[in-house]
Order: C-alpha cells, then sequence, then structure tokens
C-alpha cells in the first residue's frame, strides 16, 4: 500500500473516530455535574482587582480561593 | 553575555553588509541594509552600556511598558494600513493612480499586499500580541515571563513588519496569498514567533489562579496554530543566498491545498481565535460582569479548534482538488457555523441586565458591533463556502466585501474597543480624552463599513451574473472589460467607505495622543455613565 493509501485510509478511519471521540468527551466533561461553581470561579478572574499586581493574592494563597 | 551579544551583533552586521554588496536584487539588497544598520546600531548600544552599572528594574508589579508600546503601534500601523487600503480602493476605480513615474513600485500589485499585511499582521498582529500580553498578566495575576524577551517579540515583529513591507514594494514575494515575505523574513518571524510563545506559556506556568481562564486558552491556540500554519506553509528553498528568490517545496495542487489550508486558518486563528480571546476578556470587563456562559465558551473553544482547521478546501472548488476534499471543506465551514454563532450569543448575552450600557458607553459599543459583525460575516462565509453560491460569489467582489465586513467589523472594531480600554488604564488616566469623539467614531466606522459592503454585494454579484450570461446561442454576452466599466461606481461608493473608515483612525489616534499626553478632561462627556 502506497503512503497516500495508507494515510487517507487511518484518516477517515481511526483517526477521525479518535478525535471524535477526545471532542464528545470534552462536551460531555464541560457538562460533568458538580462543574458549575467552579465554572463560576473561572469567570470571574477577569472581574478581581487588576490594578496593580501588588494588591492581588500572594503566591501561598494560591488557588485557595477558587473552588 | 554581553560579549556573546556583542560578537553575534557584529557577526551579523558583516553578514548584511557582505549581502547587501552581493545581492542579486534590489529588494534584499535594501533589506541587508536595513539589517545591517539595525545589528550596527544595536552593537554600540550594546558595547556603550558594558560594564556599567545595570539599571534596576522594579520587578513587583506588571510589565506593561511593552504593552504601551505596543498600543501605539497597533495604533499607528492601523493607519498606515488603512491609509494604503483606501488608495488602492481609488487605484481600482480611476487607474490613473497608478501613476506612471512611480513604476513599477507603487501598482495595484505591489500595494494590495502591502495593505492587506498592514492590516492583518501589523495592525490585528500588534493588537494581539499587546492585548495577550495584557491579559495573560492580569488573568494569571503574574508578571510577564523572560523579562526583556517581551521587548525582543516587540521589536522583532516590527522589523518583521519593515522587511515584509519594504519586500513587497520592491518586488519580492512568494505569490502566496497572506504568505508573500520570502524566506529569510519567514525564518526571522518564526524565531520572534517562538520567543513570543515562551513568554506566553512562560507567564500562564507561573500564573497565581489556579485556571487557566478562557481568554488564554483562544490566545495560545492562536499562537501555536500559526506557528505551525507558518512553518509548513512556507516550506521553501531559497535559489541563492544571496538573492530573496526561494522555490516552495510543494507543486501543483499539493501546493494550493497547502496554502488555502494556511489561508483560511490564518482567518481561524489570527483573525478569529485570537481576536476571540480579546473578546472573552474586554467584554465582561467592560461590561464589569462574568461572561454569559462559561460552559459555553468552552464549547466554542473546542468546536471552534476542531472545525476550523479543515474549511480551508473551500477556496478550491472547480479545480483540480478533489471534489472529496472540497466537499470536505464546505461540510466543515457550514458546521463552523454554530460554534461562531455560539460564541458570538456569549459575547452578547454577557449584556443580559446591562443593556443600558449600549446607550450611555461608546466603548461597549464598538464591542457589541464587532459582535454583530462577527455574526454576519461568519453567517456570510459558510454560505459562501456551499459549492453552488461559490460558483457565483468565486472570483467577485463579493469574497472582497465579506473579508471586509469580518476584518473592518469584527477585528477594527474590537481592537478600537480594546484601544479606548486599555490607553487611559495603561497611562494612569481616568478616561479616554473625548468620550464624543469615540462616538464620532464608531458612526464613521459603521457607516464606512456599510458603504463598502453593500457596494461589494452589488458589484460582485453583478458581475457574477455577467460572467455566467449567455445568449441563446450559447455565446457569452460579456466581454471582462464590459464588467470593468460597470463596477466603476460601484468602486467609488467603497473607496468613500474606506475614507470614512480612516476618519475614523484617524479621530482615534488623537483621542488617545489627547489622553496619554494628559489632559483628564472631565467636562460633561456623553458616555458618563448614570450611576
Amino acid at each position: 500500500m502506497d503512503t497516500y493509501s495508507f494515510l487517507r485510509q487511518l484518516a477517515d478511519s481511526w483517526v477521525l473516530l479518535a478525535m471524535f471521540g477526545f471532542f464528545v468527551a470534552v462536551i460531555l466533561w464541560a457538562f460533568r455535574p458538580g462543574g458549575g461553581a467552579t465554572y463560576d470561579s473561572i469567570a470571574n478572574i477577569p472581574l478581581r482587582d487588576d490594578a496593580t499586581l501588588r494588591d492581588t493574592r500572594s503566591p501561598t494563597e494560591k488557588g485557595a480561593t477558587d473552588d | 553575555m554581553e560579549y556573546i551579544k556583542l560578537i553575534a551583533l557584529g557577526l551579523v552586521a558583516l553578514v548584511s553588509a557582505m549581502g547587501a554588496n552581493f545581492a542579486h536584487d534590489l529588494a534584499y539588497q535594501v533589506h541587508a541594509v536595513i539589517i545591517m544598520v539595525v545589528a550596527a546600531g544595536m552593537f554600540v548600544w550594546v558595547l556603550r552600556g558594558i560594564d556599567e552599572p545595570r539599571e534596576v528594574h522594579d520587578v513587583s508589579g506588571y510589565s506593561d511598558g511593552v504593552i504601551r508600546a505596543g498600543v501605539i503601534a497597533t495604533a499607528f500601523w492601523g493607519l498606515a494600513g488603512f491609509l494604503v487600503g483606501t488608495f488602492i480602493a481609488f487605484q481600482l476605480a480611476f487607474p490613473v493612480l497608478n501613476f506612471d513615474w512611480a513604476q513599477p513600485f507603487t501598482n495595484f500589485g505591489r500595494l494590495r499586499p502591502l495593505h492587506t499585511s498592514a492590516v492583518i499582521f501589523a495592525f490585528g498582529g500588534n493588537a494581539l500580541i499587546c492585548t495577550s500580553f495584557y491579559v495573560v498578566q492580569r488573568t494569571s495575576a503574574a508578571r510577564l515571563f523572560g523579562g526583556n524577551l517581551a521587548w525582543f517579540v516587540f521589536w522583532g515583529y516590527q522589523l518583521f513588519i519593515v522587511l515584509a513591507a519594504t519586500g513587497y514594494v520592491l518586488g519580492a514575494t512568494q505569490s502566496k496569498e497572506y504568505a508573500e515575505p520570502e524566506w529569510y523574513v519567514d525564518i526571522w518571524l518564526t524565531i520572534v514567533w517562538v520567543a513570543y510563545l515562551v513568554v506566553f506559556l512562560g507567564t500562564i506556568f507561573m500564573r497565581r489562579e489556579k485556571h487557566i481562564y478562557v481568554a488564554n486558552w483562544f490566545y495560545l491556540s492562536f499562537i501555536i496554530t500559526v506557528a505551525m500554519l507558518h512553518i509548513v506553509n512556507n516550506l521553501s528553498i531559497p535559489v541563492s543566498f544571496w538573492g530573496s528568490k526561494s522555490v516552495q517545496v510543494f507543486a501543483g495542487v499539493q501546493d494550493a491545498m497547502t496554502q488555502w489550508w494556511y489561508g483560511h486558518n490564518a482567518v481561524g486563528f489570527f483573525l478569529t481565535a485570537g481576536f476571540l480571546g480579546m473578546m472573552y476578556y474586554f467584554v465582561p470587563k467592560q461590561a464589569e460582569r462574568p461572561i454569559y456562559s462559561y460552559k459555553l465558551s468552552i464549547i466554542h473553544f473546542w468546536a471552534l479548534i476542531f472545525l476550523y482547521i479543515w474549511a480551508g478546501p473551500h477556496h478550491l472548488h472547480y479545480t483540480a482538488l478533489p471534489d472529496w476534499a472540497a466537499t470536505l471543506g464546505m461540510v466543515f465551514s457550514i458546521v463552523l457555523w454554530m460554534p461562531s454563532w455560539g460564541g458570538m450569543i456569549n459575547g452578547l448575552m454577557t449584556l443580559q441586565g446591562a443593556w443600558d450600557k449600549l446607550r450611555t458607553d461608546p466603548i461597549m459599543r464598538m464591542f457589541v458591533i464587532s459582535l454583530g459583525f462577527y455574526g454576519m460575516s461568519t453567517f456570510e462565509g459558510p454560505m459562501m463556502s456551499i459549492r453552488a453560491v461559490n460558483s457565483l460569489s468565486h472570483y467577485t467582489d463579493w469574497t472582497i466585501g465579506h473579508v471586509h465586513s469580518g476584518a473592518l467589523g469584527w477585528n477594527g472594531m474590537i481592537t478600537f474597543g480594546a484601544l479606548y480600554f486599555l490607553t487611559p488604564r495603561l497611562w494612569g488616566r481616568a478616561q479616554m480624552h473625548s468620550m464624543s469623539a469615540i462616538n464620532w467614531h464608531f458612526w464613521l466606522a459603521t457607516i464606512g463599513i456599510v458603504l463598502y459592503a453593500s457596494s461589494m454585494w452589488v458589484t460582485g454579484i453583478m458581475e457574477g451574473l455577467m460572467w455566467r450570461e449567455v445568449d441563446d446561442q450559447g455565446f457569452l454576452v460579456n466581454t471582462f472589460a464590459d464588467t470593468v466599466a460597470a463596477k466603476f461606481p460601484m468602486y467609488v461608493v467603497r473607496g468613500l467607505g474606506g475614507v470614512l473608515y480612516l476618519t475614523g483612525g484617524i479621530i482615534m489616534c488623537w483621542n488617545m495622543w489627547m489622553t496619554v499626553r494628559g489632559g483628564a478632561k472631565h467636562s460633561a462627556p456623553v458616555g458618563v455613565p448614570a450611576e
């Protein structure tokens, strides 16, 4: 089998399935139960004070305010 | 370290001096001189700084200097790109503007890539780089990674723009749309782009927020995908080290497919994913409320990434490209409509409960109309990718109208909004100098786009119909010159649309200038929100 035919066959069988499966898994992951609170917290990242870096959380608090 | 820098700069200056001497063509010679001057200038600069006490920089805050420079560069290149665009629009209406005395440097064929690259890569690219630096710092609560590497990205990118622009005018092109720069400019851009990726990714790694905000996902996908597209589409072998000419590795239909895989994903990842990163930060910021649905933004992201990459073949309907490939591109383009509108709805619905801001806040209005144009052009695009529609629209001005409703409406407007958002914050002012000037800009730009898009619809569909018109004997009715003559009035209207858009840009630059100069004008602006 020449390279073209091999790649062509691979592309529209297993690779197609793998990519579609990954995509569906991501969508299902987005709708997992209990994700809502995490997403609310992430969605608020831009709205926290951003005037200066010094005013925001210190490194030790990393993640403490999230979920 | 300083000595290594000196040796490297000295070598670059030497080799480019040799290049200026041995050059096979004018573009290469001019580029060699430019690089030589830059390298020699930096050599002297580094030399003078050697053994001097190093300046101590305050590294506790955000790194905003490079963003200020980026904001200025965005405004400057925007004006340059709009100006060239308006000029070439009138060149099409009045061919006498291809002045005899300035040939071959200023004919339409050379100025056209100058315009497209200036607006897409110089204006859009600088906007993306500076806003991504701003957004990634704020949403990661971390300073930019890599210290002065961000400055290398900024100046390296400006050098790329200058080399590309002068190359077009002097006749160096590899004849690939939106990828015209020749091999050495491509190599330089690759180096700059890797540095950009390091700065952006490093900042994300150093973040103090637990999660990576969705805007950064879009920016990151833009940076990585553009790197991949750029490298694959520019695989070429230079004819000589001392000349700008190169030969593409791919040939025939493979080359065409690679080119439009690149070309459409330049739209998908440069002009869409990157600008969606801007949208996901600036729209919630200006509306002062979180994005409508974070879940939708995740689905938007993955659907856009998975679908866009396949849409390229719709540029090659009715060509040597196999039908199955063209159909694949067409189907994915149509499916793409869904995530595009999902993203638009997500942005617009962020204003839920704050729609009154549209009345009081001209900056919010910029963002909303840009989302409106995003929705409009992402509806029009899938429709035009359908083979039957494409048989009418392809090679006509309809395509140009479509591109401009996306570029002027979506990319332009959201960039203007971001510049109005950033300028007062970066220079420590309360707000823009004049709110009524933002209003003027908004209306001039909007009317300009409407004139542009509607005249191109008319002329595009007209010429598509004229090309396919046959008489009862089966002969074509119109010559090509007939269609050119019939398009004249619409070309004038399009040029006027460009003048309005350019005028809006000039007003914006004046407004930014006055804001930076410090006159915090507090007298009764139109847009003060009713608290």
